[in-house]
């Protein structure tokens, strides 16, 4: 950078990096956003012409004002906590997996073919537990496709990701109006409820795939922040050559951390099919694999922040059916409000980040390096 | 013969819409941004493009050439302004690429939806829906029944609606602009390298700005004609998810058509063949429901060739999908 002289004219607005932000104060940013993207979402139902504060009212009471609706939310948000820590580690690697959605159909295709066929034959427990493997696998499969790709050649994983997406459904609905359709239905293409036997017991009242989503957070955590697999995926991350540099397998790393992903949303997939749904069909994923990128974003990538981020996105999800009901609002809002969201918090991160500079109150002390272009 | 040009004449009309997508696609990632938004804009854009002339028809307005200069601009303003979402973001508040296309393309489609259903279900008659002239005009062939009416080329090559002959004018001007003007060599110095750019007095924020502004406001055309096109589904009324992946094939063309405007011409023909052809030529073996996913299935293969296929002038932008912030250099 050329040296800056002040006899010439001065931009209006300079950056300055600024790393000493505390804890508190980045964290009032981040609210601040947030209201900032209610207020904006607000708009969006003044133009239906409702009462924003009436109708977020029950969004809040429609997914906690009681004990069935608060199970309701827990049920929404156990996928999609799921699906972040499930994305977690290939972000970090940025691996842009955005086929988690496909991901989660793909494991649970694969847990639905043992609750279909071998219900009868198998104790429940061995079951269950062949059906998660089965999700596990099949999703982990379906994640290490385009890793292997990506290690191999440098395809582009967003775009296969996304693909495999719609892969994933279409086989799924191939099974559903073929060869897994159900016999003893009307003619109407749709998969037989499962067994008892295929079905998760329930904890509290939810499945005890909030036990397990859970657990998954904790590991995903100690995974990502103390062991040698996390630091191997953040290197990848920050640099793929510092870590070949560094004398690590950069493709091996891409396929392991893809597959795990891949298995994580898989288990996600049967915990929907044999936790809430019973069944599986077009809309098992129905959307939960995008949504979980913002959880995951929003988190900054952080297992514990993702629990919070994922109840605050099930609440909205929830509170949009309310008000589907109640308001005769579309329950799309919840993708326009929770976008909102994220569109702010991304935003707001530069002003984390950076320092405004206005020319009257900063010309007396110029920074390094922190010169403004607007 | 009579089935094979059917086949042609219906890819060809599958094909406009991916191919404004892919222009405009293809115009943002040379300034070098990677707009991962097309999904949503083709949304705002297509909902955007059938709530204007709604509006106008209700409010007693009759002339269905006012309703489809009120579509295109609303299409255009609508899928732009998602475009300056994305660039206020990224350029200026330098947040990452990848998840705030993501972002919009989230955006886009609840915005779409949200507004599909509200206004169709106050509606009378439960849809959001544009009367059969205006429909018509977006439907019916451009050229006079003579050359419409013409063997074989009549209907291959005359017998289109106006949207796809401006799709095709867009992608020649595209080139032209990229490859024989000054502003086009400026732009693809800015995608290629900024700092270069920058140093010989180009404004990258300006360019960055305008390129991805217009590059999203043409993939509002794109949906706009999945709105407004009959080919597809029903033409003229708003169908919840109508975009359904467009986008994102769009997104994966312009790596297919390696960021020509010209080639970009050939993909989306194929894609378009690809998108229809099981209503032509069903394979009894196949069953529909994987007859559908072949023009995904095909992508991936497609990645993968182009990632195989490392020549050096089949590579995207250089510096596509990264931020640039003079103060790092």
């Amino acid at each position: 950078m050329t040296e800056h002289k002040h006899s010439q004219r001065e931009p209006l607005v300079r950056l300055a990096k600024r790393e000493d932000l505390s804890r508190g104060k980045k964290w009032a940013i981040r609210l601040g956003a947030i209201l900032l993207a209610l207020a904006v979402g607000s708009l969006f139902i003044l133009v239906l012409g409702h009462n924003p504060l009436a109708v977020y009212k029950e969004i809040l009471t429609g997914s906690l004002g009681g004990p069935s609706t608060r199970r309701v939310t827990v049920r929404v948000a156990i996928p999609l906590l799921g699906a972040a820590l499930a994305i977690a580690p290939a972000f970090k690697m940025k691996f842009w997996n955005i086929g988690a959605e496909g991901q989660i159909m793909a494991g649970a295709i694969g847990a639905t073919y043992f609750a279909l066929f071998w219900g009868d034959t198998l104790p429940k427990p061995v079951l269950l537990l062949v059906m998660a493997l089965a999700s596990i696998v099949v999703g982990g499969i379906w994640g290490l496709i385009p890793a292997f790709f990506k290690a191999r050649w440098g395809t582009n994983e967003t775009l296969f990701t996304l693909m495999l997406n719609y892969i994933a459904l279409g086989i799924e609905s191939y099974l559903q109006n073929g060869p897994w359709k159900d016999p003893s239905g009307t003619g109407f293409p749709i998969i037989a409820m499962f067994g008892q036997n295929a079905r998760l017991p329930k904890v509290f009242g939810v499945h005890v795939g909030w036990i397990i989503v859970l657990l998954l957070t904790v590991g995903m955590f100690v995974y990502m922040k103390y062991s040698k697999h996390g630091y191997e995926i953040s290197v990848v991350g920050e640099s793929e050559s510092t870590a070949r540099y560094a004398g690590m397998n950069v493709k091996k790393i891409i396929m392991r951390t893809m597959f795990l992903s891949g298995a994580i949303a898989g288990l996600m997939g049967f915990l929907v099919v044999s936790g809430a749904d019973y069944t599986l069909n077009g809309g098992t994923s129905g959307g939960v694999g995008f949504t979980a990128i913002i959880v995951a974003w929003l988190a900054h990538l952080n297992p514990f922040a993702m629990v919070l981020i994922a109840g605050l996105l099930a609440v909205l999800t929830k509170g949009s059916n309310a008000i589907q009901t109640s308001f005769k609002i579309p329950a799309s809002a919840a993708d326009v409000l929770s976008a909102i969201i994220l569109f702010f918090m991304l935003g707001c991160e530069f002003f984390i980040n950076y320092r405004l500079i206005f020319r009257r109150s900063g010309s007396a002390a110029p920074e390094k390096g922190g010169e403004g272009r607007e | 013969m009579n089935n094979l040009i059917n086949f042609l004449t219906a890819g060809i009309l599958a094909a406009a819409p991916l191919l404004f997508g892919v222009l405009g696609e293809l115009l943002t990632e040379k300034s070098g941004n990677l707009n991962l938004g097309v999904e949503g804009m083709m949304f705002m854009g297509g909902i955007a493009g059938i709530v204007g002339p709604y509006y106008y028809e209700k409010a007693g307005g009759t002339n269905p050439y006012v309703a489809l200069v009120i579509a295109l601009v609303c299409a255009l303003v609508c899928a732009g302004l998602g475009a300056l979402v994305f660039s206020v973001l990224t350029i200026t508040l330098r947040a990452n690429q990848n998840v705030t296309g993501l972002a919009l393309t989230m955006f886009g489609t609840g915005f779409g939806n949200y507004f599909g259903e509200a206004i169709g279900h106050a509606d009378p008659s439960g849809f959001l829906s544009v009367s059969a002239s205006v429909k018509s005009l977006f439907n019916s062939p451009v050229f006079p029944a003579p050359l419409v009416n013409l063997p074989v080329v009549g209907k291959l090559l005359f017998s289109h609606n106006f949207m796809v002959y401006l799709a095709v004018i867009l992608a020649i001007i595209l080139a032209y602009f990229l490859g024989r003007t000054r502003t086009g060599l400026n732009l693809r110095s800015v995608g290629e390298s900024p700092a270069t750019a920058d140093a010989a007095g180009i404004s990258v924020t300006k360019y960055r700005y305008l390129a991805t502004i217009i590059g999203g406001a043409m993939t509002g055309l794109g949906g706009l004609y999945l709105v407004m096109n009959a080919g597809a589904g029903v033409g003229g009324a708003w169908v919840h998810n109508c975009i359904n992946g467009y986008g994102w094939l769009a997104v994966a063309l312009v790596i297919f058509a390696v960021w020509s405007p010209t080639r970009a011409l050939w993909c989306s023909l194929i894609f378009g063949g690809l998108a229809c052809m099981r209503y032509y030529y069903p394979i009894s073996f196949i069953p529909a429901s994987i007859y559908d996913i072949v023009p995904y299935i095909v992508t991936a293969v497609v990645l993968v060739f182009v990632s195989l296929k490392h020549s050096r002038s089949n590579q995207p932008p250089e510096s596509l999908g990264l931020s640039y912030f003079r103060e790092e250099r």
